[in-house]
């Protein structure tokens, strides 16, 4: 837990003094990532290197597991908070596995401890420690070298991690990459993260919850869904972008708006002209053709209209499947790319779960807003 | 030719001189090396100092050779030392600061920040961050700033030979007196191959003291 108290951060004196921080005070609760987001200049970062002591508070305390950052010594305060920044802060003449020991070297680990460490984050971190633990970071993608960066910062094992836009250099597609890997793995270590980051899809995808800063001031901290949803003010709602309602679906899964027990389910092994008369009686136009409790595809009245056989002959297959995780704005691009408004889910072995429209996400995005329109219509009122 | 029989006719004596000079070069470069190391890395952590350290480098450089043994004289005379190795030695370290503090001060300097920030931010005292980081990373470009000196010390160590401290600028000044040209070709030939034969030798331990890492990233970025 990393508690911030009315912290206050002034560079430079008399007139010239300029205020970087003013009097925030937030939480990081244990375990939870929190990401601090906002424009450039706006305090994040500085609020992060307040936190280890490589800036010096002028007011206020930070506190980390109830201890005050000022009472610790200040090389054993940063020994125990993990630190990672951008891929530039590997050490160029150390190796990858010198540069992960460097803290445990610190910490004066025998050496035998320190190599299995090393071996065990560069498995952890998705990099063979046979090919890697000898070369130089110059030899690495930027990929790898920020997996290295992550690794250095979790080497002595320590409860909090300070992530100084940690993915902020890296190509897009493998910065989502490396995003889930780390996501996978803070599902398992629960670290208490403080996660600085100037682009809100990130912010949205790694935090637990997103502290929003603007002019040294913190504007908002909340979850994702409520920064989204119910954004404070006019800058955090422009901060967010006017694609709100498509970040939200991006939240979203499968699993919250699922339906079940669809009216429109046939068999694959049922007459056509069965098929007709029961999807009438549904007023449905089409039915979603099952076999041994796995979807084949779909059919519409259409099809059905002049054919004799069994279902399955007519049936047109649907070209992809989701499952109950999948977030609802990939399945909303599924569906305009496909131009499909129904897909199916089904678990691991392909069992059908249920299926999800489109009628569904635009209901679920409504309720999501409901509460802001309220906001809205009592501010204009009051 | 005739230099050449020069040189072979006093071989041994052409051999001693040779080690002179290479010997005064040498104690002054040693002596001179952590001083101005020490400096350059002193004035990177303290700012304020550096353009006065820098400065008064710059100054010793500019006076003269012969006025600086002149300078010396009356003071180290009062213990006797006045004339010969020592003033030679003094000079010759004065002459080296400012190629071997610039050099390390610029070095320590070009190390990026956000190295020295992500040392800092890991729990590196300040000693263990110039150890393990910055001064491996400034080693080239400090031995090349020995290198300079080294070089240079050759050439006024060839003038030291005024003050009586022996060397190649024995036969220059020897042979400017006597106007026997074949002596002052040895010498000024000797002091040339001396300083080539340095250089070289300093640029490969240049080339040795670059760690690893650093090497992989020039193979990597040609």
């Amino acid at each position: 837990m990393i508690t911030y108290d009315s912290i206050t951060k002034i560079y430079g004196k008399g007139n010239n003094a300029v205020t970087a921080i003013d009097d925030i005070s937030f939480t990081i609760p244990k375990g939870e990532v929190v990401v601090f987001l906002g424009p450039s200049g706006c305090g994040k970062t500085t609020t992060l290197r307040l936190t280890n002591r490589l800036e010096t508070l002028t007011r206020g305390n930070i506190t980390i597991e109830n201890q005050n950052i000022m009472d610790l010594d200040v090389v054993q305060l940063r020994q125990r908070l993990g630190y990672v920044i951008q891929a530039i802060g590997l050490f160029p003449n150390k190796t990858i596995a010198e540069n992960i020991a460097v803290v445990p070297n610190l910490l004066r680990w025998d050496q035998a401890r320190i190599k299995q460490r090393v071996d065990e984050l560069l498995e952890i971190t998705n990099l063979d420690p046979e090919q890697y633990r000898d070369r130089y970071p110059v030899e690495l993608s930027g990929g790898q070298q920020q997996r290295v960066g992550v690794a250095r910062g979790l080497a002595a094992d320590p409860k909090i991690l300070l992530m100084d836009e940690p993915f902020g250099a890296i190509d897009p597609i493998n910065r989502e990459e490396i995003q889930d890997e780390f996501l996978k793995l803070q599902s398992k270590l629960k670290k208490t993260v403080a996660f600085v980051s100037h682009d809100i899809h990130e912010a949205i995808k790694m935090g637990d919850r997103i502290a929003i800063f603007n002019q040294g001031k913190l504007v908002q901290y909340d979850t994702p869904e409520m920064i989204l949803t119910q954004p404070k003010n006019k800058f955090v709602s422009d901060f967010v972008g006017a694609d709100r309602a498509l970040k939200v679906l991006g939240l979203m899964r499968v699993s919250g708006i699922i339906n079940r027990k669809p009216k429109n389910i046939i068999q694959g092994a049922d007459r056509a002209q069965a098929a007709l008369h029961f999807l009438d009686t549904k007023e449905s136009r089409y039915g979603i053709v099952l076999e041994k409790n796995k979807p084949i595809g779909f059919v519409t009245q259409k099809n059905l209209k002049y054919e004799e056989g069994p279902v399955r002959d007519v049936v047109e297959p649907y070209p992809i499947f989701i499952s109950e995780k999948t977030t609802l704005r990939d399945v909303l691009s599924s569906m305009l790319m496909y131009s499909t408004p129904t897909f199916c889910v089904v678990d691991e072995d392909k069992n059908f779960i249920g299926t999800v429209t489109y009628n569904d996400i635009q209901k679920a995005v409504k309720a999501s807003y409901a509460d802001e329109t309220e906001n809205v219509e009592n501010g204009v009122s009051s | 030719m005739s230099t050449l029989q020069f040189i072979m006719d006093n071989f041994s004596q052409v051999m001693y001189l040779c080690w002179e000079h290479i010997w005064i070069v040498g104690i002054a470069l040693l002596i001179a090396t952590p001083i101005g190391v020490a400096l350059g890395i002193v004035i990177t952590k303290h700012e304020k100092f550096a353009s006065k350290v820098l400065n008064g480098a710059n100054i010793l450089m500019t006076i003269p050779s012969l006025a600086l043994f002149g300078l010396m004289l009356p003071i180290l005379s009062i213990f006797n030392m006045g004339l010969g190795k020592v003033p030679a030695v003094i000079a010759l370290v004065f002459y080296s600061q400012l190629p071997i503090i610039r050099n390390t001060y610029t070095a320590i300097k070009n190390v990026p920040p956000a190295l020295v920030d992500a040392g800092r931010g890991l729990g590196m005292s300040r000693w263990r961050l110039l150890r393990e980081l910055e001064i491996p990373l400034a080693t080239p470009v400090i031995i090349a700033g020995l290198r300079t000196a080294a070089v240079m010390n050759i050439g006024v160590a060839a003038i030291a030979t005024y003050i009586g401290a022996g060397g190649l600028g024995v036969y220059i000044q020897q042979g400017i007196a006597r106007v026997y040209p074949e002596m002052i070709l040895a010498g000024a030939i000797l002091v040339s191959l001396l300083a080539i034969l340095v250089d070289g030798g300093m640029a490969l331990l240049e080339r040795i003291a670059t760690p690893e890492g650093i090497r992989v990233q020039r193979k990597l970025s040609r």
